[in-house]
């Protein structure tokens, strides 16, 4: 789950990181008024879930309320990257001597907590490890023993921070730590921290992801999840615990597990077509599952077929069928639809489906041929 | 002969008494592997299956009654590294999670407490192992694969019996099957499973079984050129994949441009692997070697 902009400097600030003063509104006159409040210039920044926001036009410096109302309107009305604008952050603006990069994530490789940091800051972090990789130091942290204090002084001293910052340094990197483990995230990042005009230390813009599996055990993060920042189908998905990503191709998914899910997307690109999303519907599927699952896979107008793939291990056949059945009852749908059923109790599934008026297969090679054939036909 | 599960595996079940764990300990005592004991704890002194398998309170008394010498777990998401880490203590040295869904930053624990001690961890998120004839520890369906000489290592869990079952269509067996699961920190690696299949004199050939996400397979297809005699078939699911989106695995997703399915392809056939372009393919690559 990603985190806004101020909704991660709120939790930094929580861990004594220093932040600029300011607040999120959703009005232009409430940017006006924030900016009166803060005094001086302010920086007006758009706050949706996708990176390039000053590169889009979304960050900008104001020099008064009057002008803060005037880019907050703007922004409120921009869209970056398909995401319309729907808060602002007012930011008193600082002024920048230095930017540095400051970030903690997850290292899958060598499975352990990384952090890394940049004297080249401001810019995307991915880029500086492209260009100029010996300008980033990663220190690993042994996730039994925690950050120790040297290893954020040795970072301090690889960036060449002047040593009066040294404490105020090693005070962020700890704090942001405790951000990163007691939250549970994947990614907690500063960037940039700057050191400004009058010598402070600053973390001017945050960014923080949170692993979805721990959200059990952190309810005011699970609130914080901005749904209308996703794909409506893929929140209506959740709440049936099923895992939905919408593509942009014409054939309709429906799979139990994973990584089998992602083999019929391809074989389907294999033969031709062009899946139209990626649909895990879980062991176990209960015909309320089925037909949740088929309602959100129909709510794409892009979808000329779908192709159901259940390979019946411990989920037997016969259920999945009468769950079909029942969606088919429920939804209606209008598309031809192919079904490969294989495994246990796959007869009895098979002759349950019979009488629905359905195309079947036996392999999953005709099942993905026969769908192509069938979105090919109704285009 | 075969790796980590036979016959003569004495298996422990933790969270033995939820619904899973019951379903799935009735499922794996009809194909024959041999459950010792189960683990629940405040249920202890219970019997499940008519009488036949001791309840224990604690893992280390249930290891001390029956020496059972491996674990299957399937108790939920937030107590699974609690029931690791008791495993793993009370010296059990094969424990095999079945469990979905446990935070990462609670796995890079477990593994880093696990890399201290001689445990092997199978999973988290996986379907455990089948020793066809022999014994299965999970929830691999049993009569969808024979006994035979193809070794089976997977990040997937259907899609792997998938293959399973085309093998079986066509009358080719596996030695042992390992689904060492789709989280992004896991307990045991393709290079892991590759290294005993290699030592193991039952396993003639290998099915490697990949997906979008994290070097793994890159590191496989390293160790394959290096270090591997055995002919190996790999498959690599998420060619379609768009970047950034998790694909329902914790694991599976392209990140910074890394992990992606193309790459993989690439090095896996770069290290001599036959790669197969679907599922089927994987079973017909295999009958041709």
């Amino acid at each position: 789950m990603k985190l806004h902009e101020y909704q991660s400097k709120q939790i930094f600030a929580r861990y004594g990181i220093p932040i600029p003063r300011g607040r999120v509104t959703e009005t232009a006159a409430g940017a006006r008024q924030i900016a009166e409040e803060l005094g001086g210039r302010v920086v007006v920044k758009a706050q949706v879930l996708v990176g390039g926001r000053g590169k889009a036009g979304g960050v900008r410096l104001a020099k008064d309320p009057q002008e803060a109302e005037q880019i907050a309107a703007q922004i409120l009305g921009m869209e970056i990257k398909g995401l319309p604008v729907r808060k602002v952050l007012v930011d008193e603006a600082a002024s920048i001597e230095q930017e540095i990069y400051l970030g903690i994530t997850n290292d899958r490789a060598a499975r352990k907590p990384v952090i890394m940091a940049s004297a080249a800051g401001g810019v995307e972090i991915e880029e500086v490890a492209r260009q100029t990789p010996e300008k980033i130091v990663k220190v690993h942290v042994d996730p039994l023993l925690g950050l120790r204090e040297y290893q954020a002084r040795d970072i301090a001293v690889f960036l060449d921070l002047p040593r009066e910052h040294w404490k105020s340094f090693i005070a962020i990197t700890t704090g942001l730590w405790r951000a990163y483990l007691e939250n549970d995230a994947t990614l907690a990042e500063i960037n940039p921290l700057v050191i400004t005009r009058d010598n402070r230390l600053l973390a001017l813009d945050g960014k923080m992801l949170i692993d979805d599996n721990a959200l059990f055990r952190h309810p005011d993060l699970a609130e914080m999840r901005d749904v209308d920042e996703d794909a409506p189908a893929e929140v209506e998905a959740r709440k049936y615990g099923l895992s939905y990503i919408k593509l942009d191709g014409s054939i309709g998914c429906m799979v139990n597990g994973a990584g089998l899910a992602m083999a019929t997307m391809d074989i389907i690109k294999f033969f031709g077509g062009e899946p139209a999303n990626f649909l895990d519907v879980g062991g176990g599927a209960s015909a309320e599952k089925v037909a949740a699952a088929l309602r959100i896979i129909l709510t794409d107008p892009n979808v000329k077929a779908v192709l159901f793939n259940i390979f019946g291990g411990i989920t037997r056949g016969d259920v999945v069928a009468r769950g079909i059945l029942t969606a088919l009852e429920e939804v209606k749908p209008r598309v031809p639809m192919v079904i490969r059923l294989v495994g246990t109790n796959a007869e009895e599934g098979r002759r349950l489906l019979a009488q629905a008026n359905m195309i079947t297969a036996e392999t999953l090679a005709e099942a993905a041929q026969k769908a192509v054939a069938a979105a090919k036909s109704q285009a | 002969m075969s790796i980590l599960v036979d016959k003569n595996t004495r298996l422990l079940v933790q969270g033995i008494t939820g619904n899973e764990g019951l379903f799935h300990t009735t499922q794996m005592v009809a194909y024959g592997t041999q459950v010792v004991a189960g683990v629940t704890p405040g249920k202890g002194g219970e019997w499940v299956l008519d009488g036949k398998i001791p309840v224990f309170d604690s893992v280390k008394m249930a290891v001390e009654s029956t020496g059972a010498n491996a674990s299957v777990i399937f108790v939920p998401a937030r107590f699974a590294p609690d029931a690791i880490f008791e495993a793993a203590d009370a010296g059990i040295p094969l424990i095999v999670c079945i469990t979905e869904g446990i935070p990462v930053q609670d796995m890079m624990r477990v593994r880093n407490y696990l890399d201290q001690k001689k445990v092997r961890l199978i999973g988290p998120n996986c379907p455990g192992l089948l020793t066809p004839g022999e014994a299965k520890v999970g929830i691999i369906p049993g009569n969808i694969a024979i006994p035979g000489n193809v070794g089976i290592v997977s990040r997937s869990g259907t899609l792997t019996y998938e293959v399973l079952y085309a093998l079986k269509l066509r009358g080719i067996g596996a030695s042992t099957c390992v689904g060492i699961g789709g989280d992004p920190i896991n307990g045991t690696s393709f290079i892991d499973v590759l290294e005993m299949f290699e030592r193991d004199p039952q396993t003639e050939k290998v099915v490697l079984i990949g997906e979008i996400g994290g070097t793994d397979e890159e590191k496989a297809a390293e160790f394959i050129a290096a270090r591997m005699t055995k002919p190996v078939v790999g498959f690599i699911a998420g060619q379609t994949a768009p970047p950034g989106k998790r694909m329902g695995h914790a694991g599976a997703i392209i990140e910074g441009g890394a992990g992606t399915a193309a790459d993989k392809i690439r090095a896996l056939e770069a290290a001599g692997v036959r790669v197969a372009r679907h599922p089927e393919e994987i079973a017909e690559l295999v009958a041709a070697l």
